[in-house]
């Protein structure tokens, strides 16, 4: 294990720290580490960093080992940790500032999250709104298993469950303009 | 033409670094009235106090004005250094350049111009200062001690002791306070109530300590050394010259109630004491749950008493007395966890706090000393401490560490360690603190003998899964999620104010902070003294504490107490209020204003057509007026006027800054 | 009372039980709901972490045709929720993300409505004593854990509820005459999509909640949310299959499903044919077929 050289890394995070704070709200420095997030986060169990060593990795301007953490894409988003934070910070906001900014640089260690992330919002841009069978199809086929959830088919579509075209509405072109012009005012994506 | 000098400070680099102190002394040489102006690095010190003595010689100045710091700070000092250059103290103004200009405005240039600003408002007022003299009164030579636990009697022990007399009041039945309710004391492991008990008793065989307990701090008036203050004696239904203390009653006593001593995990009845060793180990009924002020039925404790003290018709009693000193002493209470969802919100039975597992491992407690969870009686094999309860949390509790927690947790796990074979402890941490002697060398004994668990991480979420309770935290030393299964749970709650410690504040006109603790008068330097001349503080009321500071605070409260009583007679200053008597026209709006009863009326002889009348003029009486100026403002004619701040002062000021 | 009505991609396929419930109790309790018409996806929760700016403007799009209408807007998704919520949020505290969102929308959402969960209006407005009116069938005591899941009490300040112990769905239970199990796990994630994304991750999430629900004694679970409502009910399936000894048969409903029945809708109207996990045995039961 390489000792970290604290002098240049906070010298060299403190521009991206200072990004996280305004895109988030949080100043990670006001963490005090007592690692509540983590206690609570029901994903914890499964990350490399757990949300306080993301908090932690941002405080000593270590930035790409947490853009490149898996933490960041498996966060479920369900706020449990801002809920309980006794500094009021809101680390899910981080973890959303970071996944944002991961995809930006074009670290996206969890490769089927971002798929479907991806996937999923292919289909709003294209649709106006998620087309569920299209979009869990294309995505079981590219993350090569493409009989996943297949069991499951027939009787969704019994039950109007699933539907096998996509709705389209009618203000799709106005949707696909508002993700063109988000991607352009918050910085393109490499 | 008055001859002043000014003399501005540099305090180091405190003012020098932000102001250009030599062109505000040059600016202020070219002021009416100033015929000589310098500057120097530290204007307090005797050297700088010498400079002020030589330029009085040298250049026959009538007036002094000092630009530094707060007139909080060095008033005194220079108002002396006058004095013993021959002046009359209170021909002096001081500017305030430093946390009116060099603390607070950045840029050197505009902090400049206003602390030029600041002494030319100063020399305007100087020349209209007059010679003022103090006056003196005398000393109630007695003490009140708000408040009987440790550090109360503590307090009340001191003061005693040097031969003045000293009134505990105490609202609750019993003297004792939070001691009373702890079983071993940290680090040494000894009996709390051994250690206690026999103070109880000293205080109340104690020739000089006279003890209200059951009362209650009604109202306050008067000032330093010459306090009126009414105290009110609850009805304890209970005729206190007769009882013997015997017990027949609370033993035949048919109505059970939760004890508020045992943090309600056991009995009392509803005569009774709060404890066998109290001081005065006599009863009080709890009109409130009593079957006889309930229903009218019952009467048995009065039918079995031996010496006939039981009275159901007592009523409150309100008593004033005059004392010289106050101390308060009214301790803390322990932080509510029913905020704390993630906790259970207070509802899961066996999630208790500090306090209750101090009653729980009391031989006197409700479970005579078995360490047993309140739900089913069960002696607890795995213990969960968590810390940080309240404390250090300004989401849901407060920002402030209560300082006591790390030790006392740390005890609580070497004694379930003692009182439970093959326990075990795991204690939930953010930081461990233990600044005091013999504290650190606990603590590790707890970790390495005791086989308690540290575990660095705050606890997220406790809940109930069958008869275990589910503690999920992190290890954060290593980043993982832990979970334990665990049949208690100790939080360490925080030490927090009295609720109604504001009305107390208010009462007695001492300042408070934002959670609710009394001010003191300096952090560092007056940590017993309040900004209320006269009014002293111990023990946790200020602050959390623990006992040996609580103590320790409590000697240095006593002695400053002592300092005061011990004078024959009491400067008062001699800013005081002053009536015009040519235009005050009698109407006496002013006497009720004043809140320290210094104005009366009084009749004065004049000539009026040339035949002598008598005509009515308020007077102040120059002991008793504390020259809060409110007096000032409520005449109608302006006749009044407070000394030292009169209206041609502060006129003279406006003008000189505003013109 | 009268909604803007925005059922969410979910509610039109794989949540559909919850739109048809939705519309029988809105019918019974008057409350009016107008589709908002040609809704987009809210983006939830791929859009706020793929591009801030973008998860403020999808919902605001809604949040802007329902202003021009000048209703509230009724959501019953809790994901829908609490991403109309954050923009609502975040457009009424920043005169700039307004005038941001406002550029990328095309449209002007001034703030002037805000958004409301199912829950909150058809329990919390209505009233219980409404819904207790009417009632013409009673649950009979089914023992039913309430199921909150995590974002319809989040962010905390801004909910209807209590952040760590919600009652709504529970005093409702309690109302119909069923027995609303205390438990620990009303607030716990499902973990969304992850399910879908990370099998495994995902499936533990449901697997603690389902066995914490069961050993509360619950025999059924409620829910007012489609995600969770479909990883609870289509992911027992996969559990029973993928883990040992998981054999899991817990009726998940859509409170508003409950209501209807209660309100005497027919069952098969109310959509609960519909889900995987058979539901007629525990209705059955307490004679609500």
């Amino acid at each position: 294990m390489q000792p970290i050289n604290l002098t240049s890394a906070l010298a060299a995070g403190k521009d991206f720290v200072e990004k996280v704070r305004k895109a988030s709200g949080v100043d990670v420095k006001a963490c005090y580490q007592c690692g509540k997030c983590s206690a609570g986060c029901p994903v914890a169990f499964a990350m490399d960093y757990t949300p306080r060593q993301v908090m932690r990795l941002l405080q000593l301007g270590l930035t790409e080992e947490a853009l490149k953490s898996h933490s960041i894409w498996l966060c479920a988003q369900c706020e449990t940790c801002s809920a309980r934070c006794p500094r009021q910070l809101e680390p899910a906001k981080v973890m959303e500032a970071l996944r944002i900014e991961a995809k930006k640089a074009g670290f996206e260690t969890e490769d089927e999250i971002a798929t479907f992330n991806e996937k999923f919002l292919r289909s709003v841009a294209s649709n106006g709104r998620v087309f569920e069978a299209g979009l869990v199809i294309g995505f079981n086929l590219a993350t090569v298993r493409p009989f996943k959830d297949a069991g499951v088919a027939p009787s969704m579509l019994v039950n109007g469950k699933l539907k096998l075209l996509p709705h389209k509405i009618k203000g799709r072109d106005a949707v696909r303009r508002m993700f063109e012009k988000a991607e352009k005012m918050e910085g393109e994506h490499k | 033409m008055r001859r002043t000098g000014v003399f501005v400070c540099h305090c180091g680099s405190n003012i020098a670094g932000t102001v250009d102190v030599e062109r505000v002394a040059k600016e202020a040489a070219k002021f009416p009235n100033v015929v000589f102006a310098t500057d120097y690095k530290y204007m307090c010190s005797e050297p700088g106090q010498q400079v002020i003595k030589d330029a009085i010689k040298e250049h026959n100045l009538d007036r002094v004005v000092v630009a530094s710091c707060s007139p909080r700070m060095h008033e005194p000092t220079f108002r002396r250094c006058l004095e013993s250059a021959g002046m009359n103290p209170y021909l002096f103004e001081m500017a305030n350049i430093r946390e009116h200009c060099s603390w607070v405005h950045p840029d050197k240039e505009k902090g400049t111009i206003k602390s030029i600003d600041l002494v030319r408002k100063a020399a305007a007022k100087v020349v209209k200062d007059e010679p003022l003299q103090k006056s003196s009164i005398g000393i109630t030579k007695r003490a009140l001690v708000i408040g009987g636990g440790i550090a109360g009697i503590q307090v009340a022990l001191d003061i005693a002791d040097a031969g003045f007399p000293v009134t505990i009041v105490e609202k609750e039945p019993t003297i004792g306070g939070r001691m009373a309710q702890i079983d071993k004391t940290f680090p040494t492991l000894d009996c709390s109530a051994c250690i206690l008990t026999p103070k109880m008793v000293d205080a109340s065989q104690h020739p000089n300590i006279e003890i209200l307990s059951y009362s209650e701090v009604e109202k306050v008036e008067g000032y330093v050394g010459n306090f009126d203050i009414t105290i009110r004696k609850k009805a304890r239904s209970v005729d206190m010259s007769k009882c013997t203390g015997c017990g027949t009653c609370w033993e035949k006593c048919p109505t059970k109630v939760d004890s508020e001593f045992d943090m309600q995990l056991g009995k009392r009845k509803a005569i009774y004491t709060p404890f066998p060793q109290a001081v005065p180990n006599k009863p009080v009924i709890d009109r409130v749950n009593c079957t006889k002020f309930r229903t009218g039925k019952c009467g048995i404790c009065q039918k079995v008493c031996p010496t006939g003290a039981v009275d159901y018709e007592q009523q409150d009693e309100l008593i004033t007395e005059k004392y010289g000193a106050i101390v308060v002493a009214t301790g803390f209470n322990q932080f509510d966890h029913s905020v704390y969802g993630e906790y259970g919100y207070g509802k899961y039975p066996d999630v208790i706090t500090g306090l209750h597992f101090e009653r729980l491992i009391n031989a006197s407690g409700p479970t005579m000393g078995k360490i047993k969870r309140p739900s089913d009686h069960k002696i607890p094999e795995t213990v969960v401490f968590i810390k940080c309860v309240g404390s250090r949390d300004e989401a849901k509790g407060k920002s402030y560490c209560s300082r006591t927690c790390c030790m006392y947790t740390a005890k609580h796990a070497t004694l379930v360690h003692e009182k439970i074979p093959g326990s075990k402890s795991y204690i939930f941490y953010m930081d461990v603190r233990t600044p005091g002697k013999g504290y650190e060398e606990f603590y590790k004994r707890t970790a390495e003998e005791y086989e308690a668990q540290y575990i660095r991480g705050r606890v997220s979420k406790v809940y109930q899964k069958g008869d275990k309770l589910v503690v999920r935290g992190e290890d954060s030393l290593i980043g993982r999620p832990v979970e334990i299964e665990a049949d208690m749970v100790v939080l360490a709650n925080a030490m927090v104010a009295r609720e109604d410690a504001g009305d107390l504040a208010r009462t007695l006109g001492i300042s408070y902070d934002k959670d609710n603790f009394f001010t003191e008068a300096h952090p560092k330097l007056r940590p017993v003294e309040t900004h209320t001349a006269g009014v002293f503080l111990a023990g946790a009321c200020q602050g959390p504490k623990d006992i040996p500071d609580s103590v320790a605070q409590a000697g240095a409260a006593a002695s400053k107490a002592i300092g005061l009583l011990s004078k024959t007679q009491m400067e008062s200053d001699a800013i005081v209020s002053n009536v015009d008597e040519s235009r005050c026209s009698g109407c006496m709006i002013c006497k009720g204003i004043c809140p320290y009863k210094a104005i009366d009326a009084k009749l004065i002889t004049e000539r009026v057509g040339g035949k002598m009348a008598e005509r009515q003029v308020a007077a102040v009486n120059k002991s008793l007026c504390q020259g809060c100026g409110a007096c000032t403002v409520a005449c109608r004619a302006g006749c009044l006027n407070l000394l030292g701040f009169t209206n041609e002062q502060i006129l003279a000021e406006v003008e000189a800054v505003c013109l | 009372m009268k909604y803007a009505y925005y059922p969410g991609c979910s509610l039109h396929s794989t949540g559909i039980e919850y739109d048809m419930s939705s519309q029988l109790v809105a019918g019974k309790l008057g409350v009016e709901l107008k589709e908002i018409p040609d809704w987009n996806c809210c983006g939830a929760s791929a859009g706020h972490t793929t591009n801030h700016l973008l998860g403020l403007a999808l919902p605001a799009r809604n949040l802007a045709i329902a202003e021009k209408e000048g209703l509230d807007v009724m959501a019953p998704c809790a994901s829908c929720y609490n991403r109309m919520k954050t923009s609502e949020v975040a457009v009424k505290s920043s005169e700039e993300t307004k005038a941001k969102v406002a550029e990328v929308t095309e449209m002007e959402y001034e703030g002037k409505v805000g958004v409301k969960s199912a829950l909150e209006v058809f329990v919390k407005e209505a009233g219980l004593d409404a819904i207790k009116s009417l009632a013409v069938k009673n649950l009979g005591g089914m023992k039913i854990a309430a199921y909150y899941g995590c974002l319809l009490v989040r962010p905390v300040g801004i909910g209807f509820d209590d952040p760590e112990n919600p009652m709504t769905m529970d005093d409702m239970v309690t109302a119909l005459g069923g027995e609303a199990v205390d438990w620990p796990f009303k607030t716990e994630c499902c973990g969304a999509s992850l399910p879908t994304a990370r099998e495994m991750v995902g499936l533990k999430l449901v697997y603690d909640i389902l066995t914490m629900a069961q050993s509360a004694g619950a025999e059924a679970i409620v829910t007012a949310c489609p995600l969770c409502f479909m990883n609870l009910d289509m992911r027992q399936n996969d559990l029973n299959k993928k883990v040992d000894n998981a054999n899991f048969q817990l009726p998940v409903f859509y409170f508003t499903e409950l209501m209807a029945i209660a309100f005497g809708e027919k069952p098969a109207k109310t959509g609960v044919r519909k889900h995987f996990v058979d539901t007629s045995s525990v209705l059955a039961k307490y004679n609500l077929k």
